[in-house]
Parts: C-alpha cells; sequence; structure tokens
C-alpha cells in the first residue's frame, strides 16, 4: 500500500469486503449500484478508525487457498463423525475429553480464524485461551489420545495460519 | 423462469440438497437430546451452523440461479456472516459453563492450564 493512498484506504481489504458485499445484494451489476459499491467502500471504513483495529496483513495466498481445502474437507468429515456420535451408529466406547494446546500463534487474526475453524469442524470447542502462557484448552466430542489431537492442530492449522499471518517488519 | 417451468433434474437436486441440509441440522438438533453433558451437548448445533447450513444455502443459490437465469451468490453472505458470527456464541457459552463449573467445583469441571 503506498503512502499516498493511505489516507483514503486506511484498511484496504475492509473496503474490498464492504465493496463485494454490496454488489452481491444489489446483483445484477449496474452502473448505478458500481457507483454506490465504490462509495461504501471508501467512506465506511473511516468509521474504523475509532476502533483503532490493528492493522492486518495477509501473506502467502496460496497457503490460504491450501488452508481453506483443508477446513472444508476436515468440516465435511467431522459433521460425518459427530452425525454418527449423535445417532449412535459408531461401536465401542467413545471418551470426551479436554485437551491442553501450547500454542506459538500470537497474532490476534491468526487466534480469531483459527477459533472460526475449530467451531467450523464439529467435535471440537474452544473453552479458553490464557494469553499469558499461550495455552489453548480445547474440548474434544472423540477423545482418542491427547497428543493426536495437538499434533492435529498444530500441523494442519496453526502452521499455516502462522505463514498467513506472519508479522511484518515494521510490527 | 418460474418455478413450474423448473426441469426435474433441477428440482431434483435442490430437494435433494435442501433435505440433506435440513437432515444434518436435525441431526444436531437430536444431539442436544441424546449427549449427556453440557460440553458434549455444546457441539450438536454446530452441526445445522455448519454443512447443514453450506447444504441448504447451496440449494437456495442453486434455485434462484436457475429461475432468474444468471449466477445469485446472495445467499453466500449468510454463510460468511453466520461462519464468523458463531465462535463468539460458542465460546462465551464455553467460557461461562467453565467458570461456574470450577467455582462450584463440580466433578466433569475443565482443567487449570
Amino acid at each position: 500500500m503506498s503512502r499516498i493512498l493511505r489516507p483514503f484506504l486506511p484498511y484496504p481489504l475492509l473496503s474490498v469486503g464492504l465493496a463485494v458485499t454490496w454488489l452481491l445484494l444489489n446483483a445484477p451489476l449496474s452502473p448505478g449500484s458500481a457507483v454506490l459499491a465504490l462509495l461504501v467502500g471508501l467512506t465506511v471504513p473511516a468509521v474504523m478508525r475509532a476502533l483503532r483495529p490493528p492493522a492486518v496483513r495477509v501473506r502467502a495466498p496460496s497457503t490460504l487457498a491450501r488452508l481453506l481445502v483443508v477446513v472444508l474437507y476436515d468440516m465435511v468429515r467431522s459433521n460425518i463423525d459427530v452425525g454418527r456420535i449423535i445417532l449412535g451408529l459408531r461401536r465401542g466406547t467413545r471418551r470426551t475429553g479436554f485437551v491442553a494446546i501450547p500454542l506459538d500463534l500470537r497474532e490476534p487474526f491468526g487466534l480469531a480464524v483459527l477459533s472460526i475453524i475449530l467451531t467450523a469442524t464439529p467435535g471440537t470447542l474452544w473453552v479458553r485461551y490464557d494469553s499469558g502462557t499461550g495455552r489453548l484448552l480445547l474440548h474434544v466430542l472423540d477423545y482418542t489420545d491427547g497428543d493426536e489431537w495437538v499434533r492435529r492442530v498444530k500441523d494442519r492449522y496453526e502452521r499455516p495460519l502462522m505463514q498467513i499471518f506472519a508479522r511484518g517488519d515494521s510490527a | 423462469m418460474s418455478g413450474a417451468d423448473l426441469p426435474a433434474w433441477a428440482a431434483w437436486l435442490v430437494v435433494a440438497l435442501a433435505i440433506a441440509g435440513a437432515g444434518v441440522s436435525l441431526t444436531g438438533a437430536l444431539g442436544l437430546v441424546r449427549l449427556r453433558t453440557f460440553y458434549e451437548r455444546v457441539h450438536a448445533p454446530t452441526l445445522g451452523a455448519t454443512l447443514g447450513m453450506a447444504l441448504i444455502l447451496t440449494s437456495s443459490m442453486v434455485l434462484l440461479s436457475l429461475l432468474e437465469g444468471r449466477l445469485v451468490l446472495r445467499d453466500a453472505l449468510i454463510g460468511v456472516f453466520l461462519t464468523i458470527t458463531t465462535p463468539v456464541t460458542l465460546l462465551l457459552l464455553a467460557r461461562a459453563a467453565a467458570q461456574r463449573d470450577r467455582h462450584e467445583g463440580n466433578p466433569g469441571a475443565p482443567p487449570e492450564i
């Protein structure tokens, strides 16, 4: 983002998101709705200045795309798993339990996305996160092996998120 | 195109997606009754908020796109906002339950981390 554009576009991602939302709500595309979308994208993010959110930088778009596919796959698979547990289709005994996961991810946006991912995959529940120690407490519906859950969260979700929300040079 | 002109294959597809989504959501609702502890029960409604929601919205988008003769993606916004806001409710519920269980010293209370 160049210095000249910064006063007009303090949060470029938010501007794009708002404009696209406006266009989707007012489809089909017409010159009038395009102008209004541009206006919404340019003016509404100014309100966000009052809240002073920290700047977010999204890197590694290919990692982001891969993470999206992984999450969609896990979402469908865990939906089926939890559905089977509820309907009593699973044999054998099932244990539930809490798993503590030591996280290296500290970026607030990364943690927010991680909480969305863990909520979007039924069977994992975000109970609490301690920002002092960086430990996350999860409740899992199908508790097989605690270490397996730690590896799963760290390898599948945390590592890509750390690449995507890597700290910039200025931070 | 009106609803009566919809070809049979499209009608089947829309109905199949909607019923599959409703079935997933119903399973989630059933989980609220069948599962035993609070922490187990909180998992159940997420079925309706994830796969159930996705299937029903896809069904709606396919139907509207065919009826209006263009790609209608408006309903995808429902999915985006539902996905972003659901964790807030679940986090609040889980934290409140954990706080109370620890305070009252209940047997199923989550461990300190």
